[in-house]
């Protein structure tokens, strides 16, 4: 244990290369030649009947505004393609099962579980993640709201969290704490921050007003 | 999660040609060949995640255009087709006009997020929540195997009556309300045949096959839900108890729906989930409150008889007093 403390800086991975950054290269190899696979039998598959997969299927839709195209096997959440192919991972995966919606996202306009959606089921949707969610260098009123009042312990939920609470406010811009309670309860939070995250919402609709 | 392979399938016909088990058939048979149907997919995800079953192909029915879409009537009452979400449930006005009990359980089943992806379909034919069938590691009576682990085993969430065979209770909470109001399932299969089956034969108790909770079979799909029209005495509620208010499993729930003349009921129907296997109805309670008036005394009474033939085991008589009180609360809420 002492020895992984003493361990001089130099031996993290250089500047400009993340821990996960360098993990994706070092699997290079290996992805490469599932999709190229995946390419030759998706294409004869779908010469004998519209089945798609088992491997790697071409999907196109909008994440935060730009077209993107994306290989996924059917398996592959939506998640883990917003994670691992388009490299956003501010959508965090908690319990993966839908139970504590720290991997919300927007899909088509509603907040969903992007542990428990196939990317399959977001082809040609519209997908907003927390990357999305500031315009340009303003930050949405909500993520504001959640720095000003402290509404982060841990972080994991975070990102889950504010989704919702901003979905929420788009769409009922006179939310009250009944409508922020009955819009959050899906969203866990271990280190108990709803107090916070519930004067969070609070102070963000009064900012949105006067925006 | 293992490799599948994707059809998205345009109409029914499409699905119930290619499918060639349901969830259940999968668990019990093997599922190395399989097809299985997915609407919402929240529940089939679950099982592939969990690795109980490893289908080999996906159909996706959520392509279907059509198999979604409320239309009420006055006379002819409410549809609600297959793949409507919960979230569209929960915000129609009709509904929640109509049919208050039914807008209070949906609003309260799993999560919004949830209940955006959803169908009211996978929602009635999703298999049990019991921790034992859930788990690999338990090849449980439900699951093809000897034993039931529960019965002497962690049974905190059990149900308290009929649970000699298999103890586990059914996870729809919309199924508690869809059965007070008499609704009905409509079920499609190859070749376009449709039969109506009445909620109360549509849930299969453990002890007449243990292997299933519904007497969906393959190459049956559920196209949509119909409820009877109410007349305008009838009154409604609905609880649902949990160990958390934001969210939960029910520990216990009821849904009430009574027919009042002035004051007095001429109908009642007293709909309890997670205290059987399958959601019942209390006779004993239905027929006490029959042709009395409600208030404090005679709610608790029904309350009383709901739970008279309950057998609860180690870890879960608690519920015993949870469905009493509910049964009391919704009862006086109701008028």
């Amino acid at each position: 244990m002492q020895d992984d403390h003493q361990k001089p800086r130099q031996e993290l991975p250089k500047k400009g290369l993340s821990r996960r950054g360098f993990l994706k290269g070092a699997g290079l190899t290996t992805a490469g030649t599932v999709i190229l696979q995946g390419g030759i039998l998706g294409a004869e598959a779908a010469a004998v009947d519209k089945t798609l997969g088992p491997d790697a299927v071409t999907i196109q839709l909008k994440v935060n505004g730009i077209q993107r195209k994306i290989a996924v096997e059917p398996r592959i959440t939506l998640a883990d393609a917003l994670r691992d192919k388009l490299n956003l991972t501010g959508t965090k995966v908690v319990c993966d099962r839908g139970s504590c919606c720290a991997c919300t996202v927007w899909l088509n306009g509603k907040p969903v579980n992007s542990c428990m959606t196939l990317a399959m089921d977001a082809t040609d949707a519209e997908v907003v993640t927390i990357e999305g969610l500031a315009q340009e260098d303003k930050l949405h009123p909500v993520q504001e709201a959640f720095i000003d009042h402290d509404a982060t312990m841990c972080g994991f939920c975070t990102p889950g969290m504010v989704m919702t609470t901003a979905h929420l406010l788009e769409n009922k811009p006179n939310a009250n704490l009944d409508d922020i309670k009955h819009a959050i309860r899906g969203n866990a939070c271990r280190c108990g921050t709803h107090p916070k995250v519930f004067d969070a919402a609070l102070a963000a609709v009064q900012k949105m007003k006067k925006s | 999660m293992n490799k599948f392979k994707w059809f998205n399938a345009q109409n029914i016909e499409e699905a119930l040609e290619r499918t060639n088990a349901t969830v259940s058939d999968a668990i019990n048979r093997g599922s190395a060949d399989s097809a299985i149907i997915k609407s919402g997919g929240i529940e089939l995800l679950d099982f592939i995640k969990e690795g109980i079953i490893e289908p080999a192909e996906i159909i996706n029915i959520k392509s279907i255009p059509g198999l979604e879409g409320i239309a009420f009537d006055r006379t002819a009452g409410l549809r609600i087709g297959a793949n409507t979400t919960l979230a569209d449930i929960e915000n129609n006005g009709d509904i929640k006009l109509q049919y208050l009990a039914l807008h209070q359980a949906v609003s309260k089943a799993a999560t919004p997020q949830l209940r955006n992806v959803s169908t009211l379909g996978g929602n009635i034919a999703q298999r049990t929540r019991c921790w034992y069938f859930r788990s690999i590691d338990h090849p449980c009576f439900r699951k093809g195997g000897t034993t039931c682990f529960a019965q002497n085993g962690e049974n905190q969430m059990h149900a308290i009556m009929n649970n000699g065979t298999c103890c586990s209770v059914h996870a729809s909470s919309v199924a508690t309300a869809l059965l007070a109001y008499g609704a009905t399932v409509e079920i499609t299969s190859r070749g376009g045949q449709k039969k109506d089956v009445s909620i109360d034969d549509f849930f299969v108790n453990p002890f007449t096959d243990i292997r299933r909770e519904s007497v969906l079979r393959r190459g049956e799909i559920i196209t949509a839900v119909n409820i009877p029209a109410q007349g305008k005495n009838v009154k409604s509620w609905y609880i649902k108890q949990g160990e958390r208010a934001s969210f939960d499993w029910a520990l216990a729930d009821v849904a009430v729906v009574v027919e009042l003349s002035g004051k007095r009921v001429r109908k009642a129907a007293i709909a309890m989930g997670a205290a059987s296997p399958v959601p019942v109805r209390s006779k004993a309670a239905e027929e006490f409150i029959t042709g009395k008036d409600i208030n404090a005394t005679t709610a608790a009474e029904a309350g009383q008889k709901a739970m008279e033939n309950a057998t609860p085991l180690a870890k879960n008589g608690y519920k015993v007093d949870l469905f009493k009180t509910i049964v009391k609360r919704a009862l006086l809420e109701s008028v």
